[in-house]
């Protein structure tokens, strides 16, 4: 920094009635009086939170997490690590194992969340090649210890059981890749929707 | 997991009648009991020590429901003021709040630091509440009583727990002493914060003890005595409170008891931007709960001081006076004055939370070439008066109070403050709006 960078202002003189203080002490107290008869405004601006849940952008808002199942049932996941690499809390511990399904090479036998270490980034839910891992709008995930705050793979996918009439999966299913050779419609056509 | 029955008791001390049948069941059983025990001692109430004692209880009981009552007000008026609710879970409209308060301060842990000044720093929350406690002693509550069983050529007695001679100098005694707990806990803290807090206070507090020493004397001047029920009994008889006879002696100690409560906008002994906590930062748990009820406490005696002396303590126009001494009219008397302190927190409070927070200079500055010169010009004007035998004249009086303030004022916008801690080689640019 240099020195013709650093500008030096003056303070304002305060004329006398300001250094009285009083005529000031007046104005605000007119301020803070009229907010606080205002009773409509409070009414307005304060949700009731228990009684009254506010509206949350379902499509984007980063509550706890899930685990999407493919349109079989079985857990969309397929165990590539992609989320756990991309998750700035190191909160995903996964495990991997040799799918037993013909369409993928492997599946997660274990995928735990500790949601109390989670930041809410979403970076997994971005980095999630098959839409597997996805943040939902459920906020209000509580527990009385902190082993009951690390959800493993059945919690997670009861979430998903949970939430997908609230907010349905995002993509269709591409755990099929390699086998259907391109079938896959975004496969196709990649820019289809930047067209529109 | 939730015991089912409290969550029903809760819900259901939400609902406004069961919650006032409740509060008034025990009210009509406290009621009771009270009269039935003055009744038994009867003949105690008919002593002036007895009364004293009797005031003593019930006022302590009043404060330190009041105090509780006060945290409650204030995080209602500052969520009101930001356009917030505030507490309203826990009982009707949160008025239970006070207790849910109070219990968890006392199951909360209580962290004693390793390298603290043990036992200094147990005494100063004891300190810190217990003196600011101690004001009370002098507040004429109610006038005088005679009670129906007592003969009729009786003398009346004082509702007030010491009816000392000298009760403006113990007043001024007991709030130089408030600094006690406040310098106490910052020291034996063995934290810097903590004791930078606690400095700040002692200087703040020292400070503004001569204003408010000052102020005294003008209404000592006026009143012509030192005790208090002599003071309020002059402004009843009169039927005009002191406050218009000396306007800029109220705010000279209206100013000086804000400083010396500690809150804002004078609170640097614990502002939190700075200082963490200030001198309280290693306290917690109950010996926290102590400091904060004991600025309520402060509060609540700061402005039953300014109300004996400046707002004619119990009296109001039309309501009985200094001749009434019949125990309704002491009820009546009572209750005028502790809404007149309501109200006066009140205003604490939305001052709270108007103004922002003194800079140390400016705040030193207010106190000794503000405060200082304007309460000392103000004596002389006083003094003058009661040379002339005008003390007495409410023309006279305002008409001095307004010829120090026009004073100050001429001085305020001739004088220029000093700008410290600025480059002053260098061009100074304006930065007022056109």
């Amino acid at each position: 920094m240099r020195d013709e960078d650093i500008l030096v202002i003056q303070e304002p003189q305060l004329t006398a009635a300001e250094r009285l203080y009083l005529p000031q002490i007046v104005d605000g107290l007119k301020t803070t009086l009229r907010h606080l008869f205002n009773v409509q405004r409070r009414n307005q601006t304060v949700v009731q939170y228990p009684e009254v849940k506010r509206e949350l952008r379902i499509a984007n808002y980063r509550g706890v997490h899930r685990l999407n199942k493919d349109p079989d049932g079985r857990v969309a996941c397929v165990a590539c690590f992609m989320c756990s690499t991309a998750c700035p809390a190191h909160c995903i511990h996964i495990e991997a194992g040799e799918s037993p399904w013909p369409d993928r090479e492997k599946y997660p036998v274990k995928f735990d969340i500790d949601e109390l270490r989670c930041i809410y980034c979403g970076m997994c839910e971005e980095a999630c090649p098959v839409d597997a891992i996805e943040l939902t709008p459920c906020f209000d995930v509580v527990g009385l210890t902190r082993e009951e705050m690390i959800f493993d793979k059945e919690k997670l996918l009861e979430i998903y059981d949970q939430t997908k009439d609230l907010k349905p999966r995002k993509n269709p299913p591409v755990t099929d890749y390699g086998l259907t050779g391109g079938q896959d419609p975004r496969v196709a056509a990649p820019n289809a929707e930047e067209k529109i | 997991m939730r015991d089912p029955v409290a969550i029903k008791i809760e819900r259901a001390l939400r609902n406004p009648a069961i919650f006032f049948g409740a509060a008034a069941v025990i009210g009509v059983i406290a009621i009771a009991v009270l009269v039935a025990l003055a009744l038994t001692f009867a003949n105690v109430l008919a002593s002036q020590f007895g009364l004293s004692l009797i005031v003593m209880a019930i006022v302590l009981v009043i404060m330190l429901t009041a105090c509780a009552l006060c945290i409650l007000a204030e995080r209602r008026v500052s969520a009101w003021v930001q356009d917030r609710h505030g507490p309203n879970r826990v009982g009707f409209a949160g008025l239970l709040q006070p207790i849910a308060d109070g219990i968890k301060m006392f199951i909360k842990e209580d962290i004693i630091p390793g390298n603290v000044d043990r036992p200094l720093y147990l005494l100063a929350p004891a300190l810190a509440f217990g003196i600011a406690l101690l004001g009370f002693a002098v507040i004429p509550w109610a006038g005088y009583v005679r009670w129906p069983w007592m003969p009729a050529d009786a003398a009346p007695l004082a509702t007030q727990v010491a009816n000392l001679d000298i009760g403006f100098l113990y007043i001024v005694a007991i709030a130089s002493m408030g600094v006690y707990g406040v310098v106490l806990a910052g020291y034996a803290s063995n934290n810097k914060y903590a004791f930078y807090g606690g400095m700040r206070a002692a200087a703040q507090m020292i400070s503004y003890e001569i204003p408010m020493g000052l102020g005294l004397l003008c209404i000592l001047l006026t009143a012509g005595t030192l005790r208090l029920d002599d003071v309020v009994n002059a402004q009843a008889r009169a039927g005009l409170w002191y406050v218009f006879y000396q306007p800029l002696a109220f705010l000279l100690i209206l100013t000086s008891s804000f400083a010396e409560t500690n809150r804002t906008p004078f609170d640097l002994a614990e502002c939190e931007q700075e200082l963490v906590g200030g001198y309280h930062t290693e306290y917690s748990a109950l010996k926290f709960g102590m400091f904060f009820l004991g600025e309520y406490a402060h509060m609540i005696t700061g402005s039953a001081l300014l109300i004996a002396l400046f707002f004619g303590g119990w009296h109001v126009w039309l309501l009985p006076g200094v001749e009434s001494t019949t125990w309704w009219a002491m009820l009546i008397k009572f209750g005028v004055y502790w809404l007149k302190i309501a109200i006066f927190l009140g205003f604490f409070m939305l001052v709270r939370w108007t103004l922002p927070r003194f800079r140390f200079d400016r705040l030193m500055r207010m106190a000794w070439q503000a405060l200082v010169p304007m309460g000392m010009g103000l004596v002389l004007a006083t003094a003058i008066l009661v040379v002339l035998g005008w003390n007495q004249n409410l023309l006279a009086c305002s008409a001095a109070n307004a010829l120090v303030l026009l004073v100050s004022l001429l001085w305020a916008g001739h004088a220029r403050t000093p700008v410290t801690g600025r480059q002053e080689n260098l061009p100074p640019i304006d930065v007022r709006p056109a």
